[in-house]
């Protein structure tokens, strides 16, 4: 068995590209199998699949926590920003110094990682509540925070880990039209785990179906719509149809 | 007009809560004090009991114990030394327990095995009787201040070395594999994360040993009664010579020790971790 985790030079925008990926657990469990999957600059794909199908997995795989079994990953940016399911926030830190933190274990001088801090803090719309604790504030201003965190490192390639699962509806439908404002603005690319087609369909310009576990890439789709994107893109029956069509794939890899 | 006699009524209505809210934070105090009137009371009834009986040293009368207990300075005197030494036998006894659980825990922290080699060791010290230890303690460290401290520190140790290792492994996962991403080393994790993650168990561990230290300076005094002990002499003296009197007001003064230290460290750990742990 080969795993490598490379950081070459060329190739025409590719951030992050899985080459027959694959990762078996010590205990024998075979998370992912022969996954190929690519994200280029201007991209934001989305990954769907049933719980426990190794998703996650593969964005553990893509920052370093996890190393394939087999296959070759290739990570083209050391500017990675990585969102948890959980806002992972430390109680302690107010949301500034909470933003701050990624910056401070770079090694940034304080006065910039302030600076930055703020810009970020402001990008997500945080503004005013720098000094509340994270006990203060709601789970989607956690998110927003926790956000933030990652934005301050100025990342050229962001994993999602579902990061909006444990979100009421409102806030997450929120939170979906500030990622894609912070897309159009930021120029990152995307790698973005979830369990919701729809969130899928709306946030990125490619939807990946996976299998249940042992998981790999039944169907892929390309989003057709164009970014910036209208809210009311998905009462219109093109994005239902493309819904559509990728809960199908989800059903069929699920059987 | 017809109008304000209709809302008249309305007005009342909406003020009484508000008199209501107002009043609550007084109330919880009230009751306990009822309970202390109560339990004077029963004092009161014991005493007679035994003032009947011709025991009256077993149960003296309250007020017997504030006149010639605490009001007598010569008692007052030797209370109040007691009180000072036993105090700076569990603070000294603490501080040690302190440094010695932090220092465990931190190191059982660091790796699965250290914490398996490490960790019955702490149950152990936990469930050797001090009384076996005693004639030992004794014959290596003397009869004075060095035995009450070292009992104060067995007795202390082991809320320590748990709640800081317990607190230092209460990090999740999730905040671990942040700092891993960062590229970030043992000693920034332990200081950014782990160790800020760790304080409110270590500070409700300092209360519980601060509870602990009280016992084992006043056990201590009891095993090893040379040099200048404190409120455990006093209180086997005063026993041994029927003095029921400064017996009840020794051991009040104890209790007073034990819940001074408990509140002093509870309100320390407030202090440190309010802010963001609900510490009660």
């Amino acid at each position: 068995m080969t795993s490598t985790l490379e950081k070459p030079t060329s190739t025409a925008g590719v951030l992050l590209d899985f080459r027959d990926t694959e990762m078996t657990f010590p205990n024998g469990t075979v998370a992912l199998r022969g996954v190929d999957l690519t994200v280029r600059r201007g991209e934001f794909v989305s990954v769907v699949g049933p719980s426990g199908c190794g998703k996650s997995t593969l964005l553990r795989i893509a920052s370093g926590l996890e190393t394939a079994s087999h296959g070759v990953t290739q990570v083209n940016t050391d500017r990675i920003g990585y969102v948890f399911q959980d806002a992972t926030l430390l109680p302690w830190r107010s949301v500034q110094k909470n933003v701050e933190l990624l910056a401070e274990l770079d090694g940034m001088s304080k006065a910039k990682r302030a600076a930055t801090a703020a810009k970020a803090i402001e990008l997500v719309g945080l503004k005013g509540f720098e000094k509340n604790l994270p006990r203060q504030l709601s789970g989607g201003m956690k998110m927003r925070t926790s956000l933030a965190r990652s934005l301050t490192l100025d990342p050229e390639l962001f994993l999602f880990d579902e990061p909006f699962g444990a979100l009421d509806e409102i806030t997450r439908e929120r939170l979906n039209d500030e990622l894609l404002r912070l897309f159009a603005e930021q120029q990152f690319a995307g790698l973005f785990i979830t369990h919701s087609v729809s969130e899928a369909v709306y946030l990125s310009t490619k939807v990946v179906v996976m299998s249940g576990r042992p998981g790999y890439i039944v169907e892929s789709f390309d989003v057709p719509f164009p970014m910036p994107r209208d809210p009311d893109i998905r009462f219109t029956p093109e994005f239902g149809e493309l819904v559509g069509q990728v809960s199908h794939a989800l059903r069929e890899g699920h059987r | 007009m017809s109008d304000a006699q209709t809302l008249a009524p309305t007005a009342t209505a909406a003020a009484k809560p508000a008199v209501r809210t107002r009043r609550r934070p007084a109330f919880t105090w009230w009751r306990a004090i009822v309970v202390l009137a109560a339990l004077i009371g029963l004092w009161y009834l014991a005493a007679k009991h035994y003032a009947d009986k011709g025991l009256a040293f077993l149960v003296p009368y309250p007020h017997l114990v504030w006149k010639d207990g605490f009001a007598d300075s010569q008692v007052r005197h030797d209370l109040l030394q007691a009180l000072g030494r036993s105090t700076v036998v569990t603070l000294v006894g603490l501080a040690i327990a302190i440094v010695i659980g932090v220092a465990w825990a931190m190191l059982m922290a660091q790796a699965k095995w250290v914490e398996q080699s490490l960790y019955p060791y702490a149950v152990v010290l936990q469930c050797i009787p001090i009384l076996a230890l005693v004639p030992l303690i004794g014959a290596l460290a003397g009869y004075e201040f060095k035995s009450r401290v070292i009992v104060t520190v067995m007795i202390a140790l082991f809320p320590m070395v748990s709640n800081t290792l317990f607190g230092l492994q209460s990090a999740e996962r999730a905040q671990r594999e942040l700092f891993t991403l960062s590229g970030a080393g043992r000693g920034t994790v332990l200081a950014k994360l782990l160790f800020p993650a760790a304080l409110p168990s270590i500070f409700i561990g300092l209360r519980t040993s601060a509870g602990m230290a009280v016992i084992g300076s006043i056990v201590g005094d009891q095993f090893f009664q040379r040099g200048n002990p404190g409120l455990g002499v006093l209180i086997q003296v005063s026993a041994s010579r029927l003095y029921g009197e400064q017996l009840y007001a020794a051991i009040l003064t104890a209790a007073f020790l034990g819940v001074a230290v408990f509140l002093v460290f509870g309100l320390l750990g407030r202090l440190a971790v309010g802010r963001w742990y609900d510490f009660s």
